[in-house]
């Protein structure tokens, strides 16, 4: 047994720095949290707004440019319209939302902390365990201080997908940047390119595979997290599963669970083609 | 001093994994560097320079220290003691900013990977430095154009390099290396992964450039028939250290010591063979020849 005598406890602190946070800086929490509530209602608006056979051939025409292939666009295409079926449209854009709202903050803070990453060392090596600790970390283990900070709802959802999702874009992005051939940077140097030419003209073009696998991972942790992110309450999918387990229906939780893994297939398949079609060194 | 393009007095380059502020005037130093396994002295009190119009050539085997001799003088690697002055100009003291501007602007450099970017078109490398110094799409594009032409790939502007062969790619390289339009023109290797018959069409097309353009270029090979082909002038390496300098039938005639020689034996024996393959294929044709003509 571990000896008693070095027993100690931090969990008092953590709950008093909570609290602390909480009592002293809950406006500056909720002004923040309302400014992402009300990014998240204009995207959910918008893609309301859209009538669902226009989804149906954005699909279709997303597939074309990435594969170039018949079949993959048909099967791309067809299967949302199961999601319709389901009758679960509605609450699959409003998933969609909180999975493109908490992409684009991810992708708007995780790019360039990737490019920091590669560029300062010292900076990597403080954040890598940083960025271990946001994938390993149990998510309710965070989920509920979110929740104490930014209410009840959609806000600490898309913060706790930002913890789960960010890590994959910053490191990818930062690998792909070390991973550029050094010959063609010593090039580039030789022709007196600046650091910031070096990295516009050389660095992250010739990463941009590695720079999209990542966002194509944070994508696909975003949605992995809709399920846990209906239990503080945000809506969606999650939201389906979450009532078909409590009520042991089990048809009604597979219908939800499909749709998610729908949703997942088809964003994957058309993010990974696209990617492939910016790689350089197909062309 | 000014006349000549390079001048290099005891340039010194040591790649360690500390940090050492290299003094060569201690020679405990140096002799301890030369002993531990962290560091390697690259280049060892070089000291030449070329005049304007030359092709220098440096040749020594791999490991010789040339490809860090060729980085130090664009200063791609840094320098750890002595002194490197091009048109002029003393790239040791300078400070980032002036030498971005040297490297746009006095010397262009053909690596022996080419070093192209991927992603970007043939006539889009070519203007890579034109773009870097800021100059408009328009003009960048009109003069790659041009440079293209110099090197016989004006129909390939818009592939891109992955779909050109080793010796495009380096007319590629060439054609860059040219339309920066510097003094100085650097050549690491730029022949040496290209098989024999395109190195020999490229060697024959330098020095068709060389006759219009009158560069000094700085040459950069292991490869002697090279250096005999290219070179006004050719220095030896080995250990990071230049063993001869001289004309190249110089160098062949008298080698100065036994490396030198060795490097040059081959060559004798490689002649003396075809010599002798010459004479019996001749004295062949002779004895089977004269049947027929009866």
């Amino acid at each position: 047994m571990f000896p008693e005598a070095f027993k100690y406890s931090v969990a008092k602190s953590v709950n008093s720095a909570i609290k602390w946070l909480l009592n002293t800086h809950g406006s500056a929490f909720d002004s923040f949290s309302s400014g992402i509530l009300s990014l998240l209602l204009w995207v959910q608006g918008i893609l309301v707004s859209i009538p669902w056979w226009a989804y149906i051939a954005f699909i279709a025409l997303m597939a074309w440019i990435a594969t170039r292939k018949i079949i993959p666009v048909i099967v791309l295409a067809v299967l949302p319209i199961f999601i319709g079926m389901f009758g679960l449209w509605h609450l699959a854009l409003e998933t969609l939302a909180l999975v493109i709202t908490s992409v684009v903050i991810a992708l708007a803070i995780g790019i360039p902390m990737g490019v920091l990453m590669a560029e300062a060392r010292y900076f990597a090596e403080f954040i890598k365990p940083v960025l271990d600790a946001m994938q390993t970390m149990p998510s309710f283990v965070y989920l509920i201080p979110a929740m104490m900070l930014f209410g009840l709802g959609k806000v600490p959802a898309v913060i706790a997908t930002l913890i789960y999702a960010l890590p994959p874009v910053m490191r990818l992005t930062c690998l792909g940047l070390q991973q550029v051939p050094r010959p063609v940077q010593e090039a580039a140097l030789a022709y007196g390119a600046t650091r910031w030419q070096l990295l516009k003209e050389v660095r992250i073009p010739l990463a941009m595979p590695s720079i999209l696998a990542g966002v194509n991972q944070t994508t696909m942790m975003a949605l992995a997290m809709v399920v846990i992110a209906s239990m503080i309450g945000a809506r969606g999918l999650g939201q389906e599963v979450l009532m078909a387990i409590n009520r042991i229906d089990v048809g009604r939780g597979f219908e939800a669970g499909i749709s998610i893994v729908i949703m997942g297939i088809v964003i994957d398949r058309i993010t990974q083609g696209l990617a492939k079609r910016w790689d350089p060194n197909r062309k | 001093m000014a006349e000549n393009v390079i001048d290099v007095k005891e340039l010194w380059k040591v790649y360690s994994k500390k940090d050492i502020d290299l003094n060569v005037e201690d020679e405990e130093m140096v002799e301890s560097l030369d002993k531990s396994s962290d560091s390697v002295v690259a280049v060892r009190d070089v000291t030449f320079s070329v005049k304007p119009g030359e092709v220098f050539i440096v040749m020594g085997l791999s490991g010789s220290g040339k490809s860090t001799l060729i980085r130090c003088l664009l200063r791609l690697v840094d320098i750890s003691w002595g002194s490197v002055t091009i048109n002029g100009q003393d790239v040791t003291a300078m400070n980032k900013k002036e030498l971005t501007e040297f490297r746009r602007n006095q010397a262009a450099m053909v690596f022996q990977h080419y070093g192209l970017l991927p992603h970007r078109t043939v006539i889009e490398n070519v203007a890579f430095g034109l773009k870097l110094r800021g100059i408009p799409k328009k003009e960048r594009r009109e003069r790659a154009r041009e440079t293209l032409n110099i090197v016989g790939l004006e129909q390939w502007g818009d592939y891109y390099p992955a779909s050109l062969s080793g010796g495009m790619r380096q007319r590629v390289g060439i054609a860059r290396a040219l339309v920066a339009d510097t003094p100085l023109l650097l050549m690491d290797e730029p022949f040496s992964g290209l098989d024999p018959l395109i190195r020999r069409e490229m060697q024959d097309e330098l020095v068709r450039i060389q006759e219009e353009l009158h560069k000094t270029i700085f040459f950069v090979t292991h490869d002697l028939d090279e250096a005999m082909r290219l070179g006004d002038r050719m220095a030896v390496m080995r250990n990071g250290e230049i063993v001869q300098i001289g004309r190249p039938p110089e160098v062949f005639a008298n080698p100065a010591d036994d490396y030198v020689a060795r490097f040059v034996q081959d060559k004798r024996d490689e002649i003396r063979k075809t010599d002798e393959q010459m004479a019996a294929l001749a004295a062949q044709s002779e004895k089977a020849g004269t049947p027929d003509v009866s």
